[in-house]
């Protein structure tokens, strides 16, 4: 992790529409070791609008990290992944695709649109918050972003 | 990914490092992790795009789960090697991770802007070299669903 996060907010956006998953991965990320402010949207065209600060937007910080699902209303995951993918800065942000998803063709195409990386959904409780704060730490701790 | 979904073959690391200290640690600590793995180490970019392509000595190459890329190295560097496996049609799933020693806001930028999939700076320290190892061999094979090959 860079040492110059160590004093900033670390800013998530969470691309999610199931309100339990969402609520159980803000607690998860609450007991990073970094403070963090988690951003929720609940469908894809939020997400993008959020991500290009349209509308009630205007106003919004980059995230240094986003936390998408795939099966979403309206605009779903991988279509975001390729506007984000396509866009010359917007594509700096880590992507990390979140799934319940058990068809491997739905990872295979999170790829080839440039995920940063896929991970599944564990089914329990406790695996899937220890999951999120795995994510957490390796993201934005070890990793390097812009 | 669990290593059982995958019929129990390990998982195969293409490692492309030109410091034979940094290599042989790397490697050190990915016959350690937990989950089954096997490194294949080259030095230099132009012998990595060899192992992808299966030329010369690499004829019988099996087609890496996850790349480990250095980028400041002889030959070709790892910013073209990065832009040649993301430009590919079946290559560009593979995720690359960047392992360097550059801090440069630059390489940074032009590392995500061809699509790397995550930079990391090499610790100096031994000790923490080899912590980010582990950490690295942690997060990406056993809670990353990495693409099937």
């Amino acid at each position: 992790m860079p040492h110059d996060r160590e004093n900033t907010l670390v800013e998530i956006l969470l691309v999610e529409d199931c309100q339990d998953e969402a609520e159980l991965m803000i607690e998860a990320l609450k007991e990073g070791t970094l403070s963090n402010r988690v951003t929720i949207v609940d469908d894809g065209e939020q997400a993008l609008a959020y991500l290009r600060r349209e509308g009630e937007y205007a106003a919004t910080a980059t995230p240094h990290l986003i936390l998408l699902d795939l099966h979403l209303p309206r605009l779903n995951g991988h279509e975001v992944l390729a506007e984000i993918k396509k866009d010359a800065l917007l594509r700096l942000i880590p992507v990390v695709v979140l799934t319940s998803s058990d068809n491997e063709k739905d990872f295979l195409d999170a790829y080839d649109l440039h995920a940063n990386c896929c991970v599944s959904k564990p089914l329990d409780q406790e695996q899937f918050a220890r999951t999120v704060r795995k994510i957490e730490q390796f993201w934005l701790r070890l990793v390097r972003c812009v | 990914m669990n290593p059982i979904i995958r019929g129990g073959r390990p998982i195969e690391i293409l490692l492309v490092e030109d410091s034979v200290n940094e290599a042989e640690l790397t490697m050190d600590v990915l016959r350690n992790g937990r989950v089954r793995n096997r490194v294949h180490w080259v030095e230099d970019g132009e012998e990595a795009m060899a192992f992808l392509r299966r030329e010369d000595r690499h004829t019988a190459a099996p087609h890496p789960d996850l790349i480990l890329l250095d980028l400041h190295m002889p030959r070709m560097n790892g910013l073209e090697v990065l832009a040649e496996i993301k430009q590919h049609p079946h290559w560009k799933r593979i995720p690359v991770v960047i392992m360097t020693n550059s801090e440069d806001e630059k390489d940074i930028l032009s590392a995500y802007d061809r699509h790397a999939n995550c930079y990391i700076t090499k610790p100096i320290d031994m000790d923490k070299f080899m912590e980010a190892v582990r950490s690295i061999e942690d997060f990406w094979l056993s809670i990353v669903h990495l693409p099937a090959a």
